[in-house]
């Protein structure tokens, strides 16, 4: 690495985080499960298969319109877990707050964790509790974790696309990142954006209901649906081609990210998901997708492809082509 | 928002109709500057390189504002972020330029207060709601920002605020194109011209620099359909021997700009001779403060020590930004100098040549 410190973008998702992970963590805890790299660890205990995920909220604003850092900490592990293919089922939760934090803001935020839990129909059954000196975290860091059982017969692996497989997305992409983003100190316009946050464990049960065949499944976090896509291309060795036209974005998520310069690619998605699926299941996966209520702008943006393996390309609206890179260092407004 | 209205010009079906125009019409081989960094990005963003004939190359220019700002520029703006008691705040794209020793980000993750914000407004709005701290805004950009940071010392000296100061890179279009044209390694068969930076001057800027060198010009928009109505004019024009100035983007541009920001601009700032990277120091291209508002002049109230600057070795920045070297013909291209890594400053912008290249470029297009 070329810097001894460690920066903002090593945590964005894209290729800085890729390089922190490759060649910092992974050689250290090296094991075969690790190194699958999924959104989740798949392993056996006992006979039954589990799905084991976890992940750190630290987003700033805590409250944003559509939700909050309780409910996405809970959205957040629930739908790693279904990423894996697995019914997740418990999660442990970890509260790091900053001394002097308000007692009612705690309050909200337990209180919509909860209202998530039942929602995702999970059960928080372990939890810890620190408190820590004014400036050592900002207002309140939240970890999740969870453990979710793998039916038999689904093999959900960022590993398992392949040529000829129908790239589906369940929705509008760009909501979550851009609402922070708009809410962030700083910016002053007004907007009707609200983030996307929600579980999508029930969504792929259904699908896995019917589709064993589905190959990979990923939530488009940080680093956006176009990272997430590189991901895949890179673990499967595979091209994916996607086509501009058929990107689904919502008008004022658009007009925000021209203006600011931000290509909606790469922002963060929180309720959002992306499968690949075998061409003979697509059609009836789309629509098992469009019939849930997280679900309903689903829609196919591209196939899988055998031609420029571990790339991403993009036939744009007007007929050019162009690659889709993954994220490289975090997006930055530009000036003009 | 007026989105809809930005769809029409994405569409495919006008997209198509100019393209087989230009198809039709081009017949031998030339090369075309695009300018500014938005036209760059753009053009590579909606894949024209690829639907336009072979024959037509498409150069980048010197249009993208944290491209052209010198190394020395960069290190000043370190330095000024180790002064006690201050934040530094800054248009994100600035962030990440290499200086000769350091960054923004990483002197901010070393504890050095910068901020990243979105207009002057949010930097006039630090200053005023910490005023016990010096709000120092870093000022880069052309005709296109420089309007409003002037509307934003204006504003600063209305209310009294005393806290909030400017330091000035801004630098102007029209010197940088003469220099362009006396410059013996651009070899250039016509001008796509800045939308963005045209509303504010408008059209009639050009015409010096147009009766001189008589080089076919457009103005164009950003939107794919604007710049192939841009490329549409430069065959036309090519073709027919008959170079024009043509404002293709008459929905935003026109013959006298914008008079109020030219007003502003004028009150609060005056020309001086500035250094830009790649093209060398160009007679009144930059812009500095007027004495009149010296107390919100950074580079007066602020002295700060900055090493001996070095370009970075190897870096080609300084031809890119010419025209005269494509990005993968940099040796550090791709190698030592990525996005994460970026060596040179046409890496880091997202209005960036080498930033182009690298995200939207592949060899097997």
């Amino acid at each position: 690495m070329k810097y001894n410190k460690i920066l903002l973008d090593h945590g964005s998702g894209g290729k800085a985080s890729h390089q922190l992970i490759s060649e910092i963590l992974l050689p250290l805890f090296d094991n075969a499960i690790l190194a699958g790299l999924d959104d989740g660890a798949i392993f056996d205990i006992g006979g039954k298969r589990l799905a084991f995920s976890t992940d750190s909220f630290v987003v700033d604003p805590i409250f944003f319109p559509g939700g909050c850092i309780g409910d996405l900490a809970i959205n957040g592990t629930v739908n790693d877990i279904a990423m894996c293919g697995a019914t997740p089922i418990y999660l442990s939760v970890g509260l790091i707050i900053e001394e002097g934090f308000p007692v009612e803001d705690l309050n909200r935020i337990l209180y919509e964790m909860k209202r998530a839990a039942q929602k995702a129909d999970i059960q928080i059954v372990t939890g810890d509790t620190k408190v820590v000196s004014k400036g050592a975290v900002d207002k309140i860091f939240i970890n999740t974790s969870g453990i979710g059982i793998v039916d038999d017969g689904i093999h959900i692996s960022g590993q398992n696309a392949r040529p000829g497989d129908k790239v589906l997305i369940s929705g509008a992409i760009a909501e979550h990142g851009m609402t922070i983003i708009s809410h962030r100190e700083g910016l002053t316009f007004e907007s009707s954006l609200a983030s996307d946050s929600a579980p999508l464990n029930h969504m792929v049960k259904k699908m896995l209901s019917v589709s064993k065949k589905i190959h990979v499944l990923r939530d488009p976090t940080r680093g956006g649906v176009g990272t997430t896509l590189n991901e895949i291309a890179l673990q499967s060795k595979v091209g994916i081609q996607i086509y501009e036209h058929l990107v689904p974005i919502k008008p004022d998520v658009a007009a925000i990210c021209e203006l600011l310069g931000f290509d909606p690619l790469y922002v963060a998605n929180e309720g959002k998901l992306i499968a690949v699926v075998p061409f003979d299941d697509a059609e009836k996966v789309l629509s098992t997708v469009r019939e849930n209520e997280f679900g309903k702008d689903a829609c196919f943006i591209g196939e899988v492809v055998d031609e420029n393996p571990e790339q991403v390309f993009m036939i744009t609206r007007i007929g050019g082509h162009r690659i889709v890179d993954m994220l490289a260092g975090e997006q930055l407004p530009r000036i003009c | 928002m007026a989105i809809k209205h930005t769809q029409e010009y994405r569409d495919p079906e006008i997209a198509a109709m100019l393209i087989g125009k230009i198809k039709q019409t081009s017949r031998k081989p030339f090369r075309l500057m695009e300018v500014c960094g938005t036209h760059t990005m753009a053009i590579f963003r909606h894949g024209i390189r690829q639907i336009i004939p072979e024959h037509i190359s498409l150069l980048s220019g010197p249009g993208c504002p944290v491209c052209v700002t010198t190394q020395r520029e960069i290190d000043t703006f370190i330095a000024l972020s180790g002064i006690d008691n201050t934040i530094v705040a800054t248009f994100g794209d600035l962030m990440r330029v290499p200086g000769t020793e350091s960054s923004l980000e990483n002197e901010r993750a070393c504890g050095k207060d910068i901020r990243m914000v979105y207009s002057t407004y949010d930097a006039l709005n630090l200053a005023r709601k910490i005023p016990d701290k010096k709000i120092i805004f870093l000022g880069v950009g052309f005709e296109t920002t420089a309007p409003t940071i002037a509307a934003s010392i204006v504003y600063a000296r209305q209310q009294g605020i005393k806290n909030y100061f400017v330091h000035s890179s801004h630098k102007r279009v029209i010197p940088a194109l003469s220099t362009l044209m006396e410059d013996e390694d651009v070899n250039i068969h016509g001008l796509i011209l800045p939308g963005h930076v045209s509303v504010i001057i408008g059209m009639d800027a050009y015409r010096p620099v147009f009766d001189k060198y008589h080089l076919p010009c457009a103005v164009a928009g950003f939107e794919p359909v604007d710049i192939l109505k841009g490329i549409c004019s430069l065959v036309d024009q090519i073709e027919s021997g008959h170079p024009m100035l043509e404002n293709t983007y008459p929905r935003a541009v026109t013959a006298e700009g914008n008079k109020k920001a030219a007003s502003i601009m004028e009150h609060v700032f005056e020309n001086k001779d500035t250094a830009w990277r790649g093209l060398g120091m160009i007679p009144q291209s930059g812009l500095k403060l007027r004495d009149t508002f010296e107390a919100f002049d950074a580079q007066k109230v602020f002295a700060v020590e900055v090493p001996k600057s070095e370009e970075p070795r190897g870096c080609a920045c300084g031809n890119v930004l010419k025209g005269a070297v494509t990005p993968p013909e940099c040796p550090l291209y791709n190698k030592t100098c990525s996005p994460t890594s970026p060596v040179g400053p046409c890496m880091v912008s997202s209005e960036g040549t080498c930033s182009a290249y690298y995200r939207y470029h592949s060899n097997s297009l």
